[in-house]
């Protein structure tokens, strides 16, 4: 099942030193999860997960790579504190699960309340076959606009934090350098 | 058998303690990020675990089909993805700010020049 494979790469990543291969085992947890999207219908999600998932992330994270190290350094020792904290979270969040409605029922309260609603009422409402379309540009249009805005600001923040890098690292150069 | 139906939900949640056992455990500062959108991707994963209705099809009106998937979950999910791309864009954009000021990405040399000054 593409899950186990997702647990599998997931250790991988965890255990790998190599930050190159761990970048392209990156890539391959985004492909395998945009497939799980697909299997769980959600085609909208898994085109968007395996075009800026896999595509954008990766490649943005193999610059990173080529302006800072390719490897990471060994831990001095082993980490028992985040162990044990990660594993006690965990077994909080797998106890959490045990009331959650079970995979695939048609009764769980997500599926009620507005969701009928949506699926009834969008094509005559907004004459778009595509109900996740219909939702996102429609009903819930400010959502879109709100998620502009996050990009707008992080673009912006991208472009001051290395746009000015560039100009101190060309007068450092000609100064000190460290 | 019941309990197969949360199968979905262990891996997971598997998967978000990964990540944040990258996170908090490990000192460099790229693995972190890395560690950040494998926490991001299983919190995806559960969304659309969720909305998935037994015996459902994929969320586009079509005659003679009346069982869809929940489309909600997947329209918070592709807003996510949008954002969650550019918060990694700024976290590396930082990371490699943090290179070109200190010359290291490894979180206890960056302490350690840091109480040296």
């Amino acid at each position: 099942m593409l899950l186990s494979f997702l647990a599998v790469t997931a250790i991988a990543i965890v255990s790998l030193r190599d930050l190159f291969a761990v970048v392209m085992l990156f890539g391959i947890y985004s492909l395998l999860s945009a497939s799980i999207f697909l299997v769980l219908d959600a085609v909208d999600v898994s085109f968007t997960e395996a075009a800026v998932g896999a595509g954008i992330s990766t490649v943005l994270m193999l610059g990173t790579l080529a302006l800072t190290a390719r490897t990471e350094k060994k831990p001095a020792h082993l980490a028992w504190l985040p162990l044990l904290v990660v594993a006690i979270t965990g077994a909080a969040l797998i106890y959490g699960t045990l009331d959650m409605p079970r995979w695939g029922d048609a009764n769980a309260p997500i599926n009620q309340h507005v969701v009928p609603r949506y699926i009834l009422g969008s094509l005559p409402e907004t004459s778009v076959p595509n109900i996740v379309t219909a939702v996102l540009a429609s009903y819930r249009g400010y959502d879109t606009l709100g998620e502009v805005t996050v990009i707008f600001t992080a673009g912006i923040g991208v472009m001051l934090l290395l746009g000015n890098g560039n100009s101190n690292r060309r007068r450092k150069k000609g100064g000190r350098k460290r | 058998m019941e309990l197969l139906g949360l199968y979905n939900y262990w891996i997971v949640v598997f998967l978000m303690m990964a990540g944040f056992y990258v996170v908090i455990a490990r000192g460099n500062l790229v693995k972190k990020i890395v560690g950040l959108n494998l926490f991001q991707t299983s919190v995806f994963i559960l969304y659309i675990s969720m909305g998935k209705v037994e015996g459902g099809t994929a969320p586009i009106v079509e005659k003679g089909i009346t069982v869809y998937s929940n489309p909600l979950p997947h329209v918070l999910i592709l807003t996510a993805i949008v954002v969650g791309v550019a918060t990694t864009a700024l976290g590396l954009a930082l990371v490699v700010r943090i290179k070109e000021a200190y010359g290291t990405v490894e979180e206890d040399e960056i302490h350690r020049q840091d109480e040296s000054l």
